[in-house]
């Protein structure tokens, strides 16, 4: 039962008889319930526009399209809607075929009172429930907790610091950083330190969906829209609606998407593709990209009332080159990530190994080394990683030399070599094209200690 | 003056409506008038197959019955009420509208094969009529359990609330009546 301020719910009643409309009418108005009521079957599927309704009665035999029927083409046009059989004793048979078609229960008449009103009450239940287990499994199956940010470098403490600071406003954010540095990661950060936490935070890769189709991604489409569009469908500016969007590789989007991307931000209010009904969402915009959008705009590539807009608040995620000091922890992390994944007692990371990632440059970011940890686990003999684990790619990335001068080059060129042949120093002489006496006073003479 | 008007259909036992009265009119700060001169025929509302009075039928009666009057209307009735898809009713209101009516029939312990008991009776009677009268005056059912605008289907439930209208309603009641009072 609604009280007096919470949200009405709805109820259409599809029955032939004008006194079951009448009476039931009057009878779930006085419940609180939003009650339209419909004659038959074309005038409910009229009235469907007004819906959604939360509970659809309907009365089993009607003349033209019967109960059965409609049940179906309700269900296409909505099917989450909940429906409720109204049917005479004569044909609880066609009842019965009705709840293996999805109704939810179905009612003789004359019904008693107290049933009908606690089964409404129940449908009513259920489908909040349900609606917000849907909604609660998006958000787990999205939701990364918090603490997968690992990083002590202060580059990364600012990071955090700038996005709990701006997580309690309502600012726009834009987060810019190279691919893979984490970007979505810290929008959600933000947004489950913001009030509107208990709300979805609805990603959308707007660089992965075809230009075409993220229109009605983004606004939704009515039924009949387009070819293929043969239900109506809430886009996700829709489902964001007391929560927050985070619209990723926001650099992408062409010029026209442009446009009404900055209509909906500055108006909060937009329509369904194909639809004319304005809708309002109350939502927070959170966006990523990894482009120059600064010189975007001056080819004119990115308009730039869009680009202030969306750069309210900057916060600049440093690749992870930047901060070598985190890779140790960062591995570690990976590494107890994945062996409870796998189940493999791989528990830590050889010192060569570990050296080899810290100073690897690593163009994919943490993405990237989350990867070559999995590999690697997948090939370490327990306990440990070893360099012969990580992928070519890495191994092939040897350090540089530490200036130009010829004997910082000669010094990093030995520990390369000697790394390519596990210090076999015949094999890394003649390859070196020197003796071996040679090789070994120059390892004397840098220093060069066998890992 | 705003006023609530008794009104009561036979079948109907002759105590009570004189107390319900009274406690009606300190729920709702008005005058109630209880008419005995004019007598509503309920036959044309009875349905022989279920044995019982149509209700709403029975509440246009008593708009045409009473259409000068300006107030609310509230009938009283031992018979047994129904609507077209329900089994029985309590009673039915307009929802911001003018009439009322309210059955003691379920109300009796008797009906359910139990001794009688007047008092609980007379509470129960209280009580649905209070809620029906409140339903004239606009409000809906409330969540709150022991608010007289719970929504009641069986006597269990009737018991469990009061007579009296939870805060909310209380306020919105008030204001109603206010509204009203200055357009009269």
């Amino acid at each position: 039962m609604p009280s007096h301020n919470q949200h009405r719910a709805s109820l259409l009643i599809v029955d032939d008889e004008f006194v079951v409309r009448d009476s039931l009418s009057k009878w779930f108005r006085q419940d609180g319930y939003r009650v339209e009521t419909a004659e038959d079957a074309a005038a409910a599927l009229r009235v469907m526009d007004k819906g959604p309704w939360d509970i659809v009665l309907l009365d089993i035999k009607m003349p033209g399209m019967g109960g059965l029927e409609l049940q179906k083409r309700i269900k296409e046009i909505d099917p989450t809607s909940t429906i409720v059989m109204i049917t005479a004793f004569a044909s609880v048979e066609s009842a019965v075929q009705a709840l293996k078609e999805g109704a939810f229960d179905y009612v003789t008449k004359p019904v008693d009172p107290d049933h009908l009103s606690h089964l409404v009450q129940n449908a009513l239940r259920q489908k909040s429930l349900s609606h917000e287990n849907i909604r609660l499994r998006e958000h787990i199956s999205t939701l990364l907790m918090p603490d997968e940010i690992v990083g002590d470098s202060p580059q990364m403490k600012k990071v955090i610091e700038m996005a709990s600071s701006v997580a309690q406003t309502d600012t726009t954010v834009m987060i810019r950083g190279e691919s893979g540095t984490g970007k979505e990661l810290i929008a959600r950060i933000i947004h489950v330190n913001s009030p509107r936490k208990f709300f979805p935070i609805i990603a959308v890769n707007c660089g992965a969906v075809p230009e075409s189709l993220l229109e009605s991604e983004l606004f939704g489409h009515e039924k009949g829209a387009f070819t293929g569009a043969q239900y109506k469908r809430k886009g996700k500016f829709e489902l964001a609606d007391d929560g927050s969007i985070f619209l990723d590789e926001v650099g992408t989007i062409s010029p026209r998407m442009q446009v009404q991307l900055l209509r909906v931000i500055e108006s909060k209010h937009f329509t369904r593709v194909g639809g004319t009904e304005s809708i309002k969402s109350d939502f927070r915009v959170i966006c990523a990209t990894n482009r120059d959008l600064e010189q975007a705009v001056k080819e004119g590539a990115f308009r730039e009332d869009l680009y202030y807009r969306l750069n309210v608040f900057t916060i600049s995620l440093p690749p992870l080159r930047e901060r070598r000091s985190d890779i140790p922890p960062l591995v570690q992390n990976f590494v107890r990530k994945y062996s409870q994944a796998m189940n493999k007692a791989v528990t830590s990371v050889d010192p060569s190994a570990l050296d080899l990632l810290i100073r690897y440059s690593w163009p994919g970011n943490v993405r990237e080394l989350e990867n070559v940890i999995e590999r690697a686990m997948v090939l370490a003999a327990p306990p440990t990683i070893k360099s012969c684990d990580l992928p070519f790619q890495v191994l092939q990335s040897e350090p540089t030399a530490d200036g130009d001068s010829l004997e910082a080059i000669e010094r990093t060129h030995i520990i390369n070599i000697l790394a390519r042949n596990a210090w076999n120093i015949t094999q890394s002489a003649s390859v070196l094209g020197i003796d071996r006496v040679t090789l070994y006073n120059k390892i004397a003479k840098y220093g060069l200690k066998r890992p | 003056m705003a006023s609530i008007l008794l009104v009561p259909i036979r079948p109907l036992q002759p105590a009570s409506l004189s107390a319900l009265a009274l406690r009606l009119s300190e729920r709702f700060q008005l005058p109630v008038v209880a008419d005995g001169s004019h007598h509503l025929d309920p036959a044309p509302a009875f349905d022989s197959s279920r044995n019982q009075y149509y209700s709403s039928l029975l509440l246009s009666a008593l708009l045409r019955m009473f259409s000068r009057h300006e107030g609310k209307i509230l009938a009283v009735t031992d018979a047994d009420l129904y609507i077209p898809v329900l089994t029985y009713v309590f009673g039915e209101a307009q929802l911001d509208g003018k009439a009322a009516i309210v059955s003691s029939r379920r109300l009796d312990e008797r009906f359910y094969g139990l001794p009688g008991n007047a008092d609980l009776f007379e509470n129960r009677l209280l009580k649905e009529a209070v809620h029906e009268l409140g339903h004239t005056f606009g409000l809906v059912h409330c969540r709150q359990y022991d608010c007289v605008m719970h929504s009641s289907t069986a006597v269990e439930e009737i018991d469990l609330k009061s007579s009296e209208f939870c805060t909310d309603c209380a306020r919105l009641l008030k204001r109603t009546n206010n509204e009203t009072a200055t357009e009269i």
